[in-house]
């Protein structure tokens, strides 16, 4: 897979990975900005208003027909957070033209479209269609809403809220209700021509196309897009090292299962974080199935049916989320943390550290054959002016040290629990 | 062993049946970093009662599940998770109503991968003492569902639906059930419906076919043996056996799903040809370029999450379409309303003629992930049909056959609805 970077307009740079072995290809287009309380519900809602209509297939049945006609094609709004980076754009995938009937070049009709539904979206009386901001308006609302359904999910959520809150990092990237509910035609329509003139544009593609094809065919399809002479305030995350004793957090809901989620700041490593040793600490800890915590908690005690941990890259945050009996919460939470006591104390067996390390390269090795995957890699890798490929960094996971995880677990120091119990009881 | 070219996906496969009655499935695939490799088992949730040696057994519900946990326990105390994964594997399985498949990927190490799949799934390793272990766990696995509304949603759909089918009861049973689960228990189906005449295996990779047979001739028993017979009750008349059913749940939206039954031929072609066209037929009434979606979407009657399609298990199939609303009754009203419309006819030709250009990429992006393709082969295999041909399914379909499909299906009194409201506000 040949990978290139090039900054193809100001502040738009395409990421480009060519191969010919998917039988598809994908677009992403990323608007990358400050993750902020006072923007974030407007940047998420935003590409989902541009999605019901631009001027050439103004309404929700023309935009089908032309991403059917284009053999399935699929474009899609896409949201998520990288740190304190707020990411909301376009996720296009669609036919590779080797196995379109007589080869025909639909790359360059998709990334037009693309330009179009970015570019020029249907408007009434120069604003968005107010119909379709009122309507996606409800609909986002009611996803963020929705988020309860999914009650790891939420709690996961609930900790982060909790735990950073005063830092940006405690909004989430789809925003919230409260400010979805305000934006108003008039103020969205502001905010996306702010977005077109000032943010950053991360692209992605990976297909059979050569880079050259790709940008030409953005060139093209981006032609009006309005840009900056320079990055103003360019957008970053803001790390903090220290944390307070620990606080504790219990909310209830009606639920038969109660889920415990704690969550940790990775400490001073963050001044100069070392990823690979990040990465292989986590699958010691709980980001494998060879982990301390599946193998002790899940499968020794059988207290969950899931216990794992995670590691936030761009914060420096690492979360363990755990399904588990209301009664059995003390149990729990005492086995999660003297597990990791124990990754502190060196207490890893020599089989124990290679089986992390191998499953961090499996991992890391396997997303070269994910396009999803790559895009957001390499969006990640973006958002920290980061060049290495998942191979590079599955070379360097090979050969962390023992020493080196230990040095992350001791750096490592518990911030806040928080435990979503059933009603009418308590932990 | 055969070879199987399809020069439009430019695939092939190379198919062979060893003496013991094992089927076998290699995939070749350039350029990717990992193989796949999905064994399975022609056994489910669904498969309660059977017959084997003339005898009549019942089981409890949750069996199938409970075996697919305990397999990966080998003698010597080695787990099969561990070992694959120490080896450089991303291992795990799944059990649905009429499978269980246990799979891994890897970038390194397939042989020897391969050997550890064949050997822990055949080769079945109890004791009492880690049976009532895994009573813990899954009993938490099933308290997890029993908190997610979308399996609710499904579960008490298929509960209205049919009135003696297994497809009513959780794959996974539920506490009291497992309960009654023993070592002797998984000992006997493993013994009933874990002989190579009633799996599959498929593997898809950078991986030599002859291989593959080698090892599995190596590894696994050599003799064929008896298969149960097994029972999913009377075939059900079209009518549901009740037409509502109202939960609360901790959720925001109201969540529906709705559906009717369909006769389902056992296996064979014309089941392929049935699911993908009730497939296609229910993408044209109701799918995301539909105009009905449209309408219903702009009515704020449905969001994003509506969507529609089949479901086939053991001894059925069915209908179904969903998602969240705070009118269920109106949706379905409306999406009954337009499949009458479907006796006249209608102006739909462009649409079915654009729909089936849109399959074409929809059909292309499955044939991106290895593990995938396994899947869809090994369901493939126990149901009787060849996945690589659906297109050429599609490609005839008219659209009489659509309006068949509709017209004979969702009639408004086969119609089974399923609700979950949220506990507090709405009602």
């Amino acid at each position: 897979m040949d990978i290139s970077r090039k900054e193809i307009m100001p502040l738009v740079t395409l990421t480009s990975a060519r191969t010919e072995k998917f039988k598809t290809s994908c677009l992403g287009v990323t608007f990358c900005v400050q993750l902020d309380k006072k923007d974030a519900s407007k940047n998420a809602l935003l590409p989902k208003v541009l999605m019901r209509g631009c001027a050439g297939h103004p309404d929700m049945e023309s935009m089908s027909a032309a991403m059917d006609e284009l053999y399935g094609a699929k474009i899609l709004p896409l949201v998520r957070s990288k740190g304190e980076v707020q990411c909301v754009g376009l996720f296009a995938d669609f036919a590779d033209d080797a196995y379109v009937p007589g080869n025909e070049r639909i790359l360059e009709r998709v990334i037009s479209l693309v330009g179009e539904i970015l570019l020029c979206p249907a408007t009434k009386a120069g604003l968005l269609n107010s119909d379709y901001v009122e309507s996606e308006r409800e609909k986002h609302a009611d996803q963020i809403r929705s988020i309860i359904s999914d009650k790891q999910k939420y709690a996961l959520l609930r900790l982060k809220e909790l735990m950073c809150a005063g830092e940006a990092f405690a909004v989430d990237s789809l925003g919230n209700v409260e400010d979805t509910l305000k934006i108003t035609p008039i103020s969205l329509t502001k905010h996306y021509r702010k977005l077109l003139e000032t943010a950053r544009i991360e692209i992605f593609y990976c297909g059979s196309a050569d880079s050259g094809r790709v940008e030409a065919a953005l060139l093209d399809a981006f032609s009006a897009l309005p840009r900056p002479e320079k990055e103003v305030c360019p957008p970053g995350t803001d790390v903090r090292t220290e944390s307070g004793p620990v606080r504790y957090f219990t909310e209830s809901l009606d639920v038969g299962q109660g889920k415990l989620a704690l969550g940790f700041r990775l400490g001073k490593i963050m001044l100069e974080p070392d990823l690979a040793a990040i990465l292989v600490f986590n699958a010691v800890y709980g980001g494998s199935v060879t982990s301390k915590l599946f193998l002790n908690v899940r499968e020794k005690l059988s207290l969950c049916y899931y216990a794992g941990s995670r590691i936030e890259r761009h914060k420096g945050l690492m979360f363990v989320a755990s399904g588990i009996d209301i009664e059995k919460y003390d149990e729990a939470l005492a086995e999660i943390l003297r597990q990791l006591e124990l990754c502190r104390q060196g207490d890893i067996g020599e089989k124990e550290f290679s089986n992390a390390k191998k499953s961090v390269v499996n991992e890391l090795r396997s997303m070269m054959d994910s396009q999803r995957q790559l895009e957001d890699f390499y969006l990640g890798q973006a958002v920290e002016s980061l060049e290495f490929s998942p191979e590079m960094l599955a070379a360097l996971s090979s050969e962390v040290t023992v020493e080196q995880a230990v040095a992350v677990a001791k750096s490592v120091s518990l911030d806040s629990v928080y435990f979503l119990t059933g009603k009418g009881r308590s932990a | 062993m055969e070879f199987r070219k399809y020069e439009k996906l430019n695939e092939q496969v190379s198919i062979c049946t060893l003496p013991n009655g094992l089927a076998i499935y290699v995939i070749p695939k350039r350029g990717y970093y990992k193989s796949a490799a999905v064994f399975a088992a022609n056994y489910g949730g669904s498969d309660m009662k059977f017959r084997l040696s003339g005898e009549w057994h019942d089981t409890p519900a949750g069996v199938a599940h409970f075996l697919e946990h305990k397999m990966f326990d080998m003698e010597g105390g080695e787990n099969a998770l561990t070992l694959l994964s120490a080896n450089g594997a991303s291992p795990n399985a799944f059990t649905s109503s009429g499978m269980t498949a246990y799979h891994f990927e890897s970038t390194e190490n397939f042989e020897e991968n391969l050997r550890i799949l064949l050997q822990f799934v055949s080769r079945p390793y109890f004791t009492e003492e880690s049976v009532a272990k895994e009573q813990g766990i899954i009993g938490q696995e099933i308290r997890m569902t029993e908190d997610d509304p979308e399996f609710a949603v499904y579960q008490n759909l298929m509960k209205s639906l049919y009135a003696e089918n297994p497809i009513r009861i959780s794959v996974a049973g539920t506490v009291d059930s497992i309960a009654k689960i023993t070592a002797q228990t998984l000992y006997y189906c493993h013994e009933a419906f874990y002989n190579p005449s009633n799996m599959v295996l498929c593997v898809a990779g950078d991986v030599d076919a002859l291989r593959v047979e080698a090892i599995a001739r190596e590894i696994l028993p050599s003799e064929k043996k008896e298969t149960a017979e097994r029972d999913y009750g009377q075939k059900e008349k079209p009518v549901p056996a009740s037409s509502l059913t109202v939960v609360k749940m901790e959720v925001a939206v109201p969540l529906f799903m709705a559906g009717v039954k369909l006769d389902a031929p056992a296996a064979g072609p014309e089941r392929q040809r049935l699911e993908l066209l009730m497939d296609f037929a229910l993408n044209v009434l109701a799918g995301k370029s539909s105009p009905l979606y449209a309408r219903l979407y702009a009515e704020g009657l449905i969001n994003s999450t509506f969507s529609c399609g089949t479901t086939f298990f053991p001894g059925g199939a069915a209908a179904v379409f969903g998602g969240e609303s705070r009118d269920p009754a109106a949706v379905c009203a409306a999406v009954i309303e337009e499949a009458a419309s479907f006796a006249n006819g209608g102006p739909r030709t462009e649409l079915f003629d654009r729909l089936k250009k849109a399959s074409l990429g929809d059909e292309i992006r499955s044939f991106n992930s290895l593990y995938g393709m396994c899947v869809r082969q090994s369901a493939g295999h126990f149901a009787g049909f060849d996945p690589f041909v659906s297109m050429d399914h599609i490609a005839g379909f008219t659209m009489k056959d659509v309006s068949e499909a509709i017209l004979g299906s969702l009639r408004p009194e086969n119609l089974a609805v399923s609700v979950v409201r949220p506990v507090k506000g709405e009602s």
